[in-house]
């Protein structure tokens, strides 16, 4: 099974869906590179199963074009694109066993049943299923469910697979698995993926390109690492990781918080308020002035005074809550190291925070 | 760790205490039921016990078979097994054909637009049978409202014989059983899932594909059930075949009501009865072997 040959780009453009007089999708543009892995990471409502939906043909959109391959696609019915998908709840068919439901597709393009059989066998060894062919539907596991949708959703190998929220029923650890799994198989086929969850932390391990949506719109397309290290909007920010966000003004070509000058590596904006995000495991505990003689990188650092409120032990981490001067909450996260766990303050005790400038990250204010 | 001791395990801290009272609970689990226990047996055991010893004597009192002999030898009675059964199949497969589409119909409504739809089907419910068969037969009749209406058409010269025959009979048993057949088959469709179908499609199946390949065998199990309640319902009808049938069509219950009421043979009727019973209890079993506690999977090795 090869598909990378053929993996086309998907390229949307001016889509619109609207509920009734609720829009849904407004003018949404998407590339999706000849085979990506691409996510559509959003809270429900954000439109990114609508969005699924109308890739699928499913659910007809209001305006806009979808090509794949540079062959319009936007008014063919479901059954003549040529998509896989998996669906949120698998959708294996429950009158059917695990080889009629894997052979469904291959029986509509009317490949022989020789051609058939090799062809389920194949895949059923690809996704770990040898031997389970004969088993009904009810006698599998969660996790074997998953596979046998996948293995129909590529056994007749589809130019495009969609992916909908299909780790969702499972449990953590095997949803954890079946993550690296799902995206070594990817890898290995190379087929033009996208991917739907509005778990943050499934889309930052599995895609190479995450489309944070919210409110119908894409707030932000991008590589993990970039989503995380510099989030162009709040709503981003507060999706993607834990945040702290601290509000700050801009004025005279500077950011200043609380009356000091806050050092970033951000773009600077002209002026106006802003919000300062501040990832919890970036702020660092500065026990005394002592341990922070270090003077190269303190004259490019923020210190902040704060009181701590509260220290929340998580087994390998913990995180420590604590109020800044104007009762601006901060939250610091670090992981339980002797050295660290030797030095933990209690509450209410002052202490003093440090902030790198290339980990202060500005966005503007929405609201 | 030590393996502990037998009589540890078995007699631990008031095990005899917790044993008494899980019997009391069941005991006074029992007596709550007692009622309705009392009741189920007045009413349905000990009057069906009192019919199978009824048949089990003829006319002059004598402990006898002939009763269920009659069965085999009379000519009348074979009629009347083959008409109930004739009646019973095609009463059966006309609600399939006109309930099925109408099921799906209802089943791909709107909510709203099948809850108004779902009230049409119900409402003749709660009409009497009685009142229902009499306005078949004003419609039916020679000069009921079909006939004249084609007549008038210029249509037809002579009136169609629908009522007061085996026509009318079908007609108007199919129009009282429908909704047997609609609800279950209606609730079962409702149940299936819309991925299924999307996801059918989305593996190439064209819409006709998808409903046969994947719609109707999920849909079997209401039908089965629709069939079956419909199919026994027929094997025991009366009221319709007696007014529609203009005694040219003879069926179970009518013959039960003739030998009791005309010859005043209870041995005979309750023979009758007691066969009635044994045929439909084995229907029901013979379709709970064939459609199985798991419909899914007999479905499935297709």
């Amino acid at each position: 099974m090869s598909i990378a040959r053929s993996a086309p780009p998907i390229n949307i453009r001016g889509i619109a869906k609207r509920f009734g007089s609720v829009p849904v999708l407004s003018d949404l543009d998407l590339d999706v590179a000849p085979g990506e892995f691409l996510t559509l990471l959003g809270p429900s409502g954000s439109g990114k199963t609508t969005l699924l939906m109308i890739l699928a043909g499913f659910v007809r959109a209001n305006a806009g074009s979808i090509g794949i391959g540079g062959e319009e696609v936007i008014t063919k019915p479901p059954h003549k694109r040529n998509i896989g998908m998996v669906f949120q709840n698998y959708a294996l068919f429950p009158h059917m066993n695990v080889f009629h439901n894997i052979a469904f597709p291959l029986k509509q393009r009317r490949t022989s049943a020789a051609e058939t059989a090799e062809r389920v066998e194949k895949v059923l060894d690809l996704v770990q299923l040898q031997g389970l062919a004969d088993r009904r539907v009810d006698q599998l596991s969660g996790g074997q469910r998953q596979r046998v949708a996948l293995a129909r959703a590529i056994v007749f190998e589809p130019r495009i697979v969609l992916m909908d929220e299909p780790l969702s029923a499972l449990d953590k650890g095997l949803r954890e698995h079946m993550q690296i799994e799902l995206r070594s198989l990817h890898r290995r086929l190379g087929m033009t993926t996208v991917y739907v969850t509005h778990d943050q932390r499934e889309a930052i391990t599995m895609s190479d390109r995450i489309a944070v949506m919210n409110k119908g719109r894409i707030e932000q397309l991008d590589r993990p690492e970039t989503l995380y290290a510099s989030p162009r909007t709040r709503f981003v920010a507060g999706f993607i990781g834990e945040s702290n966000f601290i509000p700050v003004e801009c004025r005279d070509g500077s950011v200043w918080y609380a009356g000091k000058k806050v050092h970033t590596a951000s773009p600077l904006p002209s002026s106006g308020r802003h919000w300062l995000v501040v990832r919890p495991e970036k702020v660092r505990l500065v026990a005394d002035a002592g341990l922070a003689a270090d003077a190269g990188l303190v004259a490019n650092a923020n210190m902040l005074d704060a009181t701590v409120r509260d220290i929340v032990y998580q087994g390998d981490s913990f995180i420590c809550y604590a109020n800044l001067a104007d009762d601006q909450q901060i939250a610091l996260r670090d992981y339980c190291r002797s050295d660290v766990l030797a030095r933990l303050p209690i509450a209410g005790q002052p202490v003093r925070l440090r902030v790198d400038a290339q980990d202060a990250i500005l966005v503007a204010d929405e609201t | 760790m030590s393996v502990r001791p037998a009589e540890f395990v078995s007699r631990g801290v008031n095990a005899d205490a917790l044993k008494a009272d899980a019997r009391r609970e069941s005991l006074g689990l029992l007596g709550l039921c007692s009622p309705g226990l009392a009741l189920v047996g007045i009413i349905i055991v000990l009057p069906i016990g009192w019919l199978f010893w009824l048949s089990l004597f003829d006319e002059t009192g004598q402990l006898s078979g002939a009763n269920y002999a009659r069965f085999v030898e009379q000519a009348s009675y074979i009629r009347t097994f083959l008409t109930t059964f004739e009646v019973a199949f095609i009463v059966t497969g006309l609600c399939v054909l006109i309930g099925y589409p109408l099921a799906y119909m209802l089943s791909q409504l709107p909510r709203r637009a099948a809850s108004i739809c779902l009230i049409f089907v119900v409402l003749p419910f709660w009409t009497s049978v009685l009142v229902r068969t009499y306005a078949w037969l004003v419609i039916l009749q020679r000069k009921g409202l079909v006939n004249n209406w084609l007549i008038d058409l210029g249509l037809i010269s002579q009136p169609l014989p629908l009522a007061h025959n085996f026509a009318g009979v079908i007609i108007g048993m199919t129009h009282i059983l429908l909704p047997f057949l609609v609800l279950p088959l209606y609730a079962s469709m409702k149940a299936i899932d819309a991925d299924y179908l999307r996801a059918a499609m989305n593996l190439g199946a064209p819409p006709t594909a998808t409903f046969w390949q994947v719609f109707f065998p999920l849909s079997l199990p209401g039908l089965a059930a629709g069939v079956v309640i419909v199919f026994i319902l027929c094997l025991g009808f009366f009221v319709t075949p007696a007014l529609m049938g203009g005694g040219k069509v003879i069926m179970w219950a009518m013959r039960m009501e003739q030998t009791t009421s005309l010859y005043s043979n209870w041995g005979a009727g309750s023979a009758l009865g007691v066969v009635l019973l044994a045929v439909t209890l084995g229907l029901l079993g013979l379709f709970r072997r064939l459609l199985g506690t798991r419909a899914a999977s007999v479905w499935g090795s297709q």
